[in-house]
């Protein structure tokens, strides 16, 4: 399994990608989603305050901060969702296609890749040495699935880091 | 007279622990990237990239970092726009 990246002035081209990495790339704005999980909602929309005398202060969150906060993730995972219709199959395999984060989608590409990477580790409770390894060695599970995911995307957001000016 | 002094001093005192100092407080979670918390402290604070990695690794290494100290309207605002980052940010009273 291979990915090649390259800067193309324009954007990060992602390329040679395979079925299972374009299922992958497909998967964040569904990742993104805390769906029923409490403890991805939590993560996503955290409290303003803690410790005790907290909940006025973090009930007032909840209502004024919590909808614009959903208002700005929402935006960015529909720039995301567009993006991602681009997909170029490059030859008649299926292990050849190709795809672009355009360069003025950036920001919203870190933001909706942080969603995922977020809520996933929420809902699988991830450990922070899974986080510190360079994910699975095997896929298993649906956990397994999940943890290279995290890592997957977390590579993708160091590339448009590396990418980005400044 | 008397009653006057009295009201511009609650006046005085309520406005002054409006003014307490608030610290925006960012705590460690082992899913943001090192990168990726550096860009925002420099995005958000305007700060060096010396600066923002320096409070990135107290995050890392002690678990949280004091980003900002201030009067609570703005530091509401900074709260607010590291969690649009999706970064874990506190608003506490300073000691």
């Amino acid at each position: 399994m291979t990915v090649e990246v390259t800067r193309t002035g324009d954007g990060l081209r992602l390329s040679h990608l395979d079925l299972f990495f374009v299922e992958l790339l497909r998967q964040i704005p569904v990742s993104a989603e805390p769906g029923d999980s409490d403890a991805a909602r939590t993560r996503l929309y955290p409290p303003a305050a803690r410790g005790p005398g907290a909940a006025p202060a973090n009930e007032e969150w909840r209502t004024y901060v919590h909808p614009e906060l959903k208002r700005l993730f929402t935006t960015a995972t529909d720039v995301v969702r567009e993006d991602l219709e681009a997909f170029e199959q490059g030859g008649e395999t299926n292990d050849d296609w190709a795809f672009e984060i355009p360069a003025p989608h950036f920001d919203q590409w870190l933001n909706v890749l942080n969603q995922a990477r977020l809520s996933l580790s929420a809902r699988f409770d991830f450990e922070e040495k899974e986080m510190n390894q360079n994910g699975p060695r095997t896929i298993e599970t649906v956990r397994d699935l999940s943890l290279f995911q995290v890592h997957f995307y977390g590579f993708v957001q160091e590339c448009i880091l590396q990418d980005l000016p400044g | 007279m008397g009653n006057g002094e009295t009201t511009i001093e609650k006046e005085s005192r309520t406005r002054s622990e409006l003014d307490l100092p608030w610290s925006v407080v960012v705590h460690n979670d082992p899913v943001n990237l090192m990168n990726y918390v550096t860009m925002v402290f420099q995005r958000v604070f305007g700060y060096s990239k010396e600066r923002a990695q320096k409070h990135m690794m107290e995050v890392h290494q002690h678990g949280r970092s004091i980003v900002w100290t201030g009067i609570r309207e703005p530091a509401e605002s900074y709260v607010e726009q590291l969690q649009s980052y999706l970064l874990l940010a506190t608003l506490e009273k300073s000691q």
